[in-house]
């Protein structure tokens, strides 16, 4: 489908002036009340919803000729999903794309935070499923309304405090809820709670955009983004407990890959921008080979 | 030894070519026509026109025939066209009073002003395969069109005046008082509820047919009963007209075959209205008559506030779990979505289980 | 008259609004960071930068107020061929420009709901200057502090004091802007 979109068939970054001045009023609401929902009348985009239509209407309406635009699944860039929004930017707004966090000046991500400190001047653009934090709590649109509203987010620490009584500990691994500036609790799309730290006081721009919900939301540059939490039990980062097998990394989020049937397994990173780097500086894993001549 | 997957963009590649070959599928049979689709397969291009909200017989057909027959899919081509496509005007409100008729009937009286007209509808056909429309080349004569096509057309009378009219003479049934109130548009705002009426069809209209045809049927099993007669269907062409302010008045600028079907319900009153009857309603593109039958039937259960009835609890009297869920756009869309990698995700959870498993093992032990 | 109007518009709307949106982006998101943007040229007494934020945010479906001097048949007519804004009182204006004073009392204007606080104004208002001394910022968006020319300090107290609602505010002079949003803390010096 997207072989369709020759140049010139559509306007820069594929949407329409009008759609796009719309998103971006509601972009800077989203900057001016950091955390709060913002409604949108999302457009149906040539891909499905739930596929990143959210974060494409508003990586569209912020991207510039001069952009250099990374697009990450799962921290990977060279993830089919990836590989075909990069592709639909480089189509319809000519941009150009890199595959380094550190070269990009917008990042459009899907469940994961580039490992690689961000900076002033970058964009960090997520694609959210459901933007509601409350709403596997309370499903009704009107009621989780009226909560954030006033500031009910008493539900929110009882169904957090169940986890605890029963399993000693938060149950919650990825989209893992935050408080931003002591006001708004806020879905921080499906990333894993490791990520949670790099929310707050980061100096980019963080922007939300849910398609499908048509919600857009945001981060300015160094707000305070606090996970939920108890003082007698903290919040937590984890991951595996181990090393990258391929560049040795101890601090990065992990993916673990299945290598036979025999319960063998290996881990890697899961940002693999940040892996190929390390390995460039000649940093090595435990697995780590050079890839053979002639390979793809 | 682990060498990164690559070639995610020669693997997309690869299957938009293997794609494009299985939708042609054996080239020695012949390929259909977008002409042959429009008119052999219309009742799947109006559905594709209702739920795509776009009344455009051949791009309806070129989105089947690029969909490969997935309705689903070549509605969401034809919302993802439309979408791109300036708006020039709004339309006046259409007359349905001024239909040319096709279809016309009323399960509430046996005869009316106008006339019952049967048209082209499955109802009385057995359900038997016909099997000479499998013979090649045996087509039947295509001859002339039907005698009978437009045959609720009347020449003198312009007007099919609706059941629903008759019943308000007597004042027997709630009075739908006409409003100059511009509707929402429910793909340039996005949905706040609670909805109005207006906000509400919209969605009804272009919500998936199945899923507007299972509430309704839950209705009359009792979830949400409305005790729905059908007044009246109708099916025909109506003009639609534009108005041209620098002319000051409106030009026809086209035609569009709609079904309308009003439902006639029963309503035992409340402490500001007598008992009456009540009304619930479906308007759809094309020949949809199902989807207008169901849609009345949702239409009239998410009235039951304005109406000052009862909640039950019942899925079709909830207007935002219907709202939120009619839409198979989005509907396959986040479904569809989950086979997308989730490894992320699921390696903090593989981290959490292992770790609850962990604690638990250790407590365990330290019990025994 | 006819003829200004037809000018100082976008002459490449899609990229100039892209570019221009890109700096009231940073601006609003950082806090009293001074931008440039370029592109318009409107009727006076319209700076360009007012001219530029109105050209890439609002449209038919935004209502616009005029303030003061702002509402002069050039504008008027530069508005309505380039941007078709209607125009509306303060109180239900979503954009009003003028200067500070013409857009007094600043409480007039749409703070949003309490349930949807973004329904609210977001004020342009022209300056003679704009530089990173005067009154002292903080809050989301600046790592510690930093300072800009506020006209006064009371209102923008008053608006924050209203947190979530309040309304927003670009202060635009010559190709300049800056933001100031609703969630910033100000202290007069």
């Amino acid at each position: 489908m997207t072989e369709h979109l020759a140049a010139g068939a559509y306007n820069f970054a594929y949407l329409d002036e009008q759609t796009k001045r719309m998103i971006r009023r509601a972009i800077l609401k989203g900057i001016a009340v950091p955390g709060y929902q913002v409604p949108f009348a999302s457009r149906e985009m040539p891909m499905p919803y739930g596929w990143g239509t959210g974060g494409v209407q508003v990586t569209a309406a912020c991207l510039v000729p001069e952009d250099r635009l990374k697009v990450i699944d799962q921290g990977a860039d060279d993830t089919t999903n990836a590989v075909s929004i990069r592709r639909f930017f480089q189509r319809t707004a000519g941009v150009a794309v890199t595959e380094a966090t550190g070269q990009a000046t917008v990042i459009q991500t899907r469940h994961r935070i580039p490992e690689s400190a961000l900076k002033q001047g970058q964009i960090l653009v997520y694609q959210v499923p459901i933007p509601e934090p409350l709403r596997f709590l309370e499903p009704r649109e009107t009621e989780t309304r009226k909560m954030h509203e006033l500031e009910e987010y008493g539900l929110m620490h009882v169904k957090l405090y169940e986890d605890i009584a029963r399993h000693g500990q938060i149950a919650t691994s990825y989209a893992y809820p935050v408080r931003v500036e002591g006001r708004y609790v806020m879905d921080p799309s499906p990333i894993p709670k490791f990520d949670n730290p790099k929310l707050s006081g980061n100096p980019a721009i963080q922007l939300f955009g849910a398609g499908r919900e048509q919600r857009i939301y945001a981060l300015p540059p160094w707000t305070q983004a606090v996970s939920l939490d108890f003082d007698d039990h903290p919040f937590e980062t984890s991951k595996a407990p181990h090393d990258c097998d391929l560049c040795g990394a101890k601090d990065s989020y992990l993916d673990e890959v299945i290598t036979d049937d025999q319960g063998g397994r290996m881990f890697v990173c899961s940002d693999t921008d940040y892996c190929a780097g390390r390995r460039a500086r000649g940093m090595k894993g435990r697995l780590w080979a050079p890839e053979p001549e002639g390979a793809a | 030894m682990y060498v990164a997957v690559k070639g995610g963009e020669r693997a997309i590649d690869n299957a938009h070519e293997w794609l494009a070959e299985e939708r042609r599928g054996n080239p020695a049979v012949p390929e259909l026509t977008i002409p042959q689709i429009r008119e052999q397969m219309k009742l799947a291009v109006n559905r594709v026109m209702a739920e795509g909200s776009l009344y455009d017989p051949d791009l309806a057909a070129l989105a089947i025939k690029q969909a490969r027959g997935d309705l689903i899919e070549a509605v969401f081509l034809i919302r993802a066209y439309r979408t791109t496509l300036p708006r020039l005007a709004s339309s006046r409100p259409v007359d349905t009073g001024a239909m040319a008729v096709d279809r016309r009937i009323s399960a509430t009286f046996k005869d009316l002003p106008g006339g019952q007209v049967l048209g082209p509808t499955f109802d009385y056909t057995h359900r038997l395969l016909d099997f000479t429309l499998m013979a090649e080349g045996a087509t039947p004569d295509q001859g002339s069109p039907s005698p009978l096509k437009g045959q609720g057309r009347c020449e003198d009378e312009t007007r099919a005046p609706h059941v629903t009219g008759f019943l308000n003479q007597d004042g027997l049934i709630e009075e739908a008082t006409p409003s100059d109130t511009m509707p929402p548009d429910l793909t340039r705002e996005p949905m706040e509820l609670p909805a109005s009426r207006a906000l509400r069809l919209q969605a009804l209209t272009r919500g998936d047919e199945g899923f507007v045809l299972s509430m309704a049927y839950s209705t009359q099993r009792g979830y949400g009963r409305t005790h729905a007669f059908v007044g009246e269907l109708r099916i025909g062409t109506v003009a639609v007209e534009v108005d041209i302010p620098e002319l000051g008045f409106a030009v026809e600028v086209g035609e569009v075959e709609l079904t309308e079907c009003e439902t006639v319900n029963q309503f035992k009153g409340s402490r500001t209205e007598p008992p009456q009857f009540t009304r619930g309603y479906g308007l759809v593109f094309g020949q949809s008559e199902r989807k207008a039958i169901a849609m009345s039937l949702v239409d009239r259960a998410l009235r039951w506030q304005e109406l000052g009835e009862d909640f039950t609890g019942a899925p079709a009297q909830d207007e935002e779990f219907v709202l939120m869920h009619c839409d198979n756009i989005q509907a396959t869309g986040f479904l569809e979505h989950i086979k997308l990698p989730h490894y992320v995700d699921f390696q903090a959870e593989l981290e959490l289980v292992r770790k609850l498993r962990a604690e638990a093992g250790a407590m365990q032990e330290a019990a025994e | 008259m006819i003829t200004d109007a037809l000018e100082g518009g976008f002459t490449e709307a899609p990229v100039q609004s892209a570019r221009a949106f890109r700096e009231i982006l940073e601006a609003m998101a950082r806090p009293g960071t001074i931008r440039r943007v370029q592109g318009a040229t409107p009727p006076a007494p319209l700076s360009i930068a007012a001219g530029v934020a109105l050209l890439v945010l609002a449209d038919p479906t935004t209502r616009l107020h005029l303030a003061g001097e702002a509402d002069c048949p050039a504008v008027r007519d530069w508005v309505a061929f380039h941007i078709g804004a209607p125009l509306a009182v303060a109180e239900d204006a979503d954009f009003a420009v003028g200067t500070w004073e013409a857009l007094q009392p600043s409480l007039r204007f749409r703070i949003g709901q309490p349930d949807y606080p973004d329904r609210s104004a977001t004020l342009i208002v022209e300056c003679d200057r704009l530089v990173n001394h005067g009154a002292c910022l903080t809050g989301p968006g600046i790592e510690t502090a930093t300072w800009l020319n506020l006209p006064e300090t009371a209102a923008f107290r008053a608006n924050r004091a209203l947190f979530p609602l309040g309304f927003d505010t670009l202060f635009t002079a010559g190709d300049r802007i800056a933001g100031l949003p609703r969630s910033t803390r100000v202290e007069a010096i």
